[in-house]
């Protein structure tokens, strides 16, 4: 039986929630934690296991990955959430990539100073309904399928309802225009893997609060 | 019947667009190019739904418009077998090129700092090269000894960390004194044909962002 990967960050969203959304879905269980700052030490840095000095690190298949993007794309692959071709793939890199981007913002915005830090998460939301949105409910009407590509669950689809719930965090009427998506969020996460991460008691991790905020600055010094 | 070549659609200059023009140079692919010089023309392609997420890059390429700089640099990879014989070499090629991007991503956004911010952050550019990013890289090259970085056969990571290397070089010229596998490295990758011929004068590859680009770039993109 193989190993439960392990996930070492901090205890929080940041660069880590995608991979946990994704492992989830995947019905993988997670093994050790390693939370950074936690009563931890610096021990992880200087190891080599952490190939530049950062996290998130995911220790997997007797791997030591790092870099999100990377360890996403390993994981998606793994368990067959990467299309089905090349053309299929390049599609929800590009679906990926960007709901990543929308996502960083909310993310970065945690670390601003009062004041910016609201518009921030004001951008962010304007760019969710203006930019990102409107982009996949007319993927959704053109196709008239339950996924983004391939009429098949993929990661674009976990990172898609991800980046609404963390919107709509912000913004509970997000969804109002956008029909089609509201469809998508009800059936993604009626998924039994993606409904059971939804529960209490999962690996999911809250919005980001000061204490978060403090103990990432210390550890990583910014 | 031939393919048509594809298109990349960005301003005249480096940005987000040279890794992608690194690297269909290095696995030899012809390309054209639609230079966005202003507002109106990027409002063309956003207007006529051209750009997902009605940003550049962008390139036409096997009858898809694809956007996001990893995911078009991915596809080219893959198409062309630069990224790895199996999904760990893929996944090690991708570790690599993600930590390159980072450090790529300082010189991106250099011109575009205030000019008092810009001499700081040379020297923060040099510290995370000297610190975090070149000792991983000798290591990897002294530890199997051969000429590229994973699987013995050129990848993404030669071409993008050497595409980083050259950049750093044109703003700090001896930054890679400590460091003698990346030296050779330099030198093995550069001498590829394919990459000999885009370092050469009349190939696609831009020069150093200079004012008339930064003013290009704030023309097309400022609201």
């Amino acid at each position: 039986m193989a190993a439960k990967p392990k996930l070492c960050y901090f205890r929080g969203r940041g660069r880590m929630e995608s991979i946990r959304w994704l492992l989830a879905a995947a019905g993988v269980e997670v093994g050790p934690v390693w939370e950074k700052g936690e009563g931890l030490s610096g021990q992880e840095r200087s190891d080599g296991r952490l190939l530049f000095g950062q996290v998130p690190l995911v220790e997997i298949d007797g791997m030591a990955l790092t870099q999100t993007r990377a360890i996403l794309s390993y994981l998606a692959a793994k368990y067959n959430l990467h299309g089905k071709d090349l053309k299929e793939t390049v599609r929800i890199d590009m679906h990926a990539d960007g709901t990543l981007d929308l996502m960083m913002k909310v993310a970065a915005a945690a670390f601003k100073p009062p004041g910016e830090k609201e518009k921030s998460l004001a951008s962010a939301v304007e760019k969710a309904k203006t930019r990102y949105f409107p982009v996949f409910e007319k993927i959704l009407k053109d196709q008239g399928e339950d996924f983004l590509v391939g009429n098949k669950f993929s990661w674009a689809d976990i990172q898609l309802l991800e980046a609404i719930l963390m919107i709509e965090e912000l913004d509970a009427s997000v969804l109002s225009d956008f029909p089609l998506l509201q469809a998508f969020k009800t059936r993604i996460s009626n998924i039994p893997t993606i409904k059971k991460f939804l529960q209490p008691g999962s690996q999911r991790k809250p919005p980001p609060d000061s204490h978060y905020v403090k103990v990432a600055r210390t550890v990583l010094q910014f | 019947m031939m393919a048509s070549k594809p298109k990349l659609h960005y301003p005249n200059g480096r940005g987000r667009m040279e890794s992608v023009r690194w690297v269909l140079a290095a696995a030899g692919v012809e390309f054209d190019e639609d230079f966005l010089e202003t507002k109106e023309q990027l409002q063309k392609l956003q207007d006529g739904n051209h750009l997902l997420f009605q940003q550049v890059p962008m390139v036409e390429i096997d009858g898809m418009k694809l956007v996001q700089t990893r995911s078009i640099l991915h596809y080219i990879a893959d198409k062309h077998h630069l990224f790895g014989k199996d999904l760990k070499e893929r996944t090690l090629i991708d570790m690599y090129v993600e930590g390159t991007l980072d450090l790529l991503e300082l010189i991106i956004m250099h011109p575009f700092l205030k000019p008092d911010d810009q001499q700081k952050e040379v020297v923060i550019m040099a510290q995370k090269a000297i610190i975090r990013y070149f000792p991983v890289f000798e290591k990897v090259l002294r530890g199997h000894g051969q000429r590229f970085l994973v699987g013995n056969q050129l990848s993404l990571a030669d071409i993008i960390l050497l595409q980083t290397i050259l950049a750093l070089e044109e703003k700090i010229p001896n930054i890679l004194s400590a460091f003698p596998h990346l030296q050779e490295f330099t030198v093995k990758i550069s001498n590829i044909p394919t990459i000999k011929k885009f370092l050469e004068p009349g190939s696609k590859k831009k020069p150093p962002p200079d004012d008339i680009y930064v003013r290009t770039v704030y023309n097309v993109f400022m609201p």
